[in-house]
């Protein structure tokens, strides 16, 4: 789950990493009367889950009030790559002397935590890491042992950073947001930039925080934090009716049991010469409960011209598979045509009781590819 | 021989007394794995179909030989009942549950590796050698004993392979899931590298899938280390970029975890790569009928 630029803030703020007085608004009045209770001059920022804000015009300065609201007006609603902007944080402005890059990623490949630290900040990492990969500082963490203060030594020198000001603060922001990496179960920190004030006051300007779904349990406060109005009504429906759903943007509905198998499915579709409207996983069941449940998020979707099944039965056999849909087809109405493919344990008998049923609009295919191709023939 | 699971196991099912748990103990026990012991605490001295219940897993190793375990616990319980019976001896663990934080299997990896311990999971299906054990939730009836190993992150897609080669008169080994999480246990090179030591593995089918950067690492470990062909799938060609595909693994993170450059990393080092499921199944057959 990614946080907006405030919500990741107000961890950092937790975990003891300095970041600049804000107030969040969702209308230009909220962002005027948030910029009074501030006081001086302050930057509206568009709190979005994508990146380049600043070049879409997203992030703008604003010496008044009055200022602050015109600027809030110009802001909301913008679409910044396909998001549109709902919220603003209003935030004091700050002196800018230096810009440095600091983050810590969960690295799968490595099997530890990763801290990123270069004095080359405010720009693309990427960028730093190909034009001067000795400026970026890479460090691992062995998650048992913990980040130790030597491990700040390492990062702080290697970046070059020579004023002791600097070097105690950033020393506290890296143990900070070591403890705030784990501490949330997140899967990426990033301050980019991490600021230097003229003052030599070091902060956070900037937060990208990504919190792994399986640990929401643990921080109810954060699993809050998910803003449903940004994501498609569609993935809304799925994570209401618990069913596991990603929308895509082509005109096959997609329903099979597996992850691995549905993600096949999507690839067979292109295959055939088709575009897959989205992930669907039932899971190892195929009751009549689950498949109505994923048929409703499938159609709530208006691009959706036709339904491919894709199961295959393990424990659970095709005949057991072929009586829920035919029940969830009983308690519900599809208009669309729906393709079944069944193969694997008692798959000639799922096809049979299908057959017999034959229920209008149902049609059913021996193999995955067979199938592809009529779903993606009806969706023409 | 076959890998991982073998008339050797002797298997203590963690979470035995769960609706889960004994639904698939009692399978795996019929198929003929020895399930020696189940453990849930607070509920030792009772038994599963005849299968004992300990409170401990060091009571289950001490008193019924378990060597082995299958974890059923749900994810929150998971990291304990792993160190629990990695601490009690147990040289191989498998874990069913799902939903486990990556963080906690973070430590778990870092913790097990060290001693040795062969880990599959989490989110796997578990192992199958077929005619010796099967430990997990594979649906053993489709798979018959024969020289192809199978390796895969995902489940129903490796029963599809796996029926498909039954159908074209082929066998499998073992067929070990290795599991749909960020950090699992085993990556592709571990299991690889115990194929290639199998006196009755021919050749190895590798399913992989978006995410992470495991399969190239696989790739250069196949052109370097195995003498044995391999051939593989991968799922995941259209998936978009930042969205979980149901496996909490499988997400192409930036442009870093692509089916495409999995598929070309494998073909760049002699690794054939199927369109489909059906179509890696027909070059297993073309290479197993070259190789026999």
């Amino acid at each position: 789950m990614d946080l907006y630029e405030y919500q990741g803030k107000e961890l950092f703020r937790r975990f003891g990493i300095p970041v600049s007085e804000g107030r969040l608004a969702t209308t230009p009045h909220e962002a005027r009367a948030a910029a009074v209770e501030i006081g001086g001059p302050v930057v509206v920022k568009a709190q979005v889950l994508t990146g380049g804000r600043g070049k879409a015009g997203g992030i703008k300065l604003a010496d008044t009030p009055e200022e602050a609201e015109q600027r809030a007006g110009e802001i909301l609603g913008l679409d910044i790559r396909g998001h549109v902007v709902r919220r603003l944080w209003i935030e004091r402005a700050s002196e800018i002397a230096k810009e440095y890059y600091l983050s810590i990623t969960f690295d799968r490949g490595a099997k530890q935590p990763l801290f990123m630290f270069t004095a080359e900040g405010g720009v693309d990492i990427e960028q730093v890491a190909e034009d001067s990969p000795e400026a970026l500082v890479r460090l691992y963490v062995d998650p048992l042992e913990g980040f130790q203060p030597y491990q700040a030594r390492r990062l702080i020198y290697g970046a070059g950073i020579g004023d002791p000001g600097e070097q105690k603060q950033i020393a506290s922001i890296l143990e900070s947001l070591y403890a705030a990496f784990v501490g949330c179960d997140a899967m990426l920190c990033e301050i980019n930039p991490l600021l230097v004030t003229p003052d030599g006051e070091v902060k956070a300007l900037d937060s990208k925080f990504t919190v792994d779904d399986n640990a929401l349990y643990k921080h109810p406060d954060i699993a809050q934090m998910r803003d449903t109005a940004a994501a498609a009504p569609q993935e809304v429906l799925a994570r209401e009716k618990d069913v596991t759903y990603v929308k895509l943007d082509g005109s096959v509905g997609i329903l099979g049991n597996g992850a691995g198998l549905v993600m096949s499915t999507l690839d067979v579709i292109a295959l055939a010469g088709g575009r897959p409207a989205n992930f669907c996983d039932l899971g190892g069941g195929g009751d009549a409960e689950g498949v109505v449940d994923a048929l409703e998020v499938i159609t709530s979707d208006d691009q959706v011209r036709s339904i491919f099944f894709n199961i295959f039965g393990g424990i659970t056999r095709c005949d057991e598979v072929a009586r829920g849909i035919l029940q969830a087809l009983g308690r519900m109405t599809i208009e669309h045509p729906i393709v079944v493919r069944l193969d694997g344990t008692n798959a000639e008998e799922g096809r049979r009781i299908l057959a017999d049923a034959s229920p209008p609009n149902l049609h059913v295919e021996p193999t995955m590819l067979d199938a592809a191709r009529r779903a993606v023939e009806l969706a023409r | 021989m076959a890998i991982i699971v073998d008339t050797n196991t002797r298997l203590v099912v963690q979470g035995l007394t769960g609706s889960e748990g004994s639904f698939h103990g009692v399978r795996n026990r019929n198929y003929g794995t020895q399930v020696v012991a189940g453990v849930t605490p607070g509920k030792g001295g009772q038994d599963v179909e005849g299968i004992p219940v300990f409170n401990t897993v060091a009571e289950a190793v001490a008193e019924a030989g378990a060597n082995t375990t299958m974890v059923f616990v749900p994810a929150r319980f998971a990291a304990d009942a792993i160190y629990e019976a990695v601490d009690a001896g147990i040289g191989t663990v498998i874990c069913i549950a799902e939903g486990l934080p990556a963080h906690e299997m973070l430590r778990i990896y870092n913790y097990i590796r060290p001693k040795g311990v062969t880990m599959l999971g989490p989110n796997c299906p578990g192992a199958l050698s077929p005619g010796k054990a099967n430990v997990g939730i594979i649906p053993a009836e489709i798979f018959r004993a024969g020289p192809v190993g199978l390796v895969s992150r995902s489940g129903t897609l490796t029963y599809q392979i796996g029926h498909e080669l039954t159908q074209l008169g082929l066998g499998n080994s073992t067929i070990v899931g290795i599991g749909g999480d960020p950090v699992v246990g085993s990556s592709f090179i571990d299991v690889l590298a115990k194929f290639e030591e199998d006196a009755e593995t021919e050749l190895v089918v590798m399913v992989g899938e978006i995410g992470g950067e495991e399969e190239e690492k696989a790739a250069a470990f196949i052109e370097a280390e195995m003498s044995k062909p391999v051939l593989a799938y991968i799922a995941g060609f259209t998936a978009p970029p930042g969205k979980t595909m149901g496996h909490a693994g499988a997400i192409i993170s930036g442009s870093a975890g692509t089916a495409e450059a999995k598929k070309e990393a494998l073909e760049a080092n002699g690794v054939r790569v199927g369109t489909t499921p059906t179509q890696v199944a027909q070059l297993v057959a073309e290479r197993a009928s070259v190789t026999s």
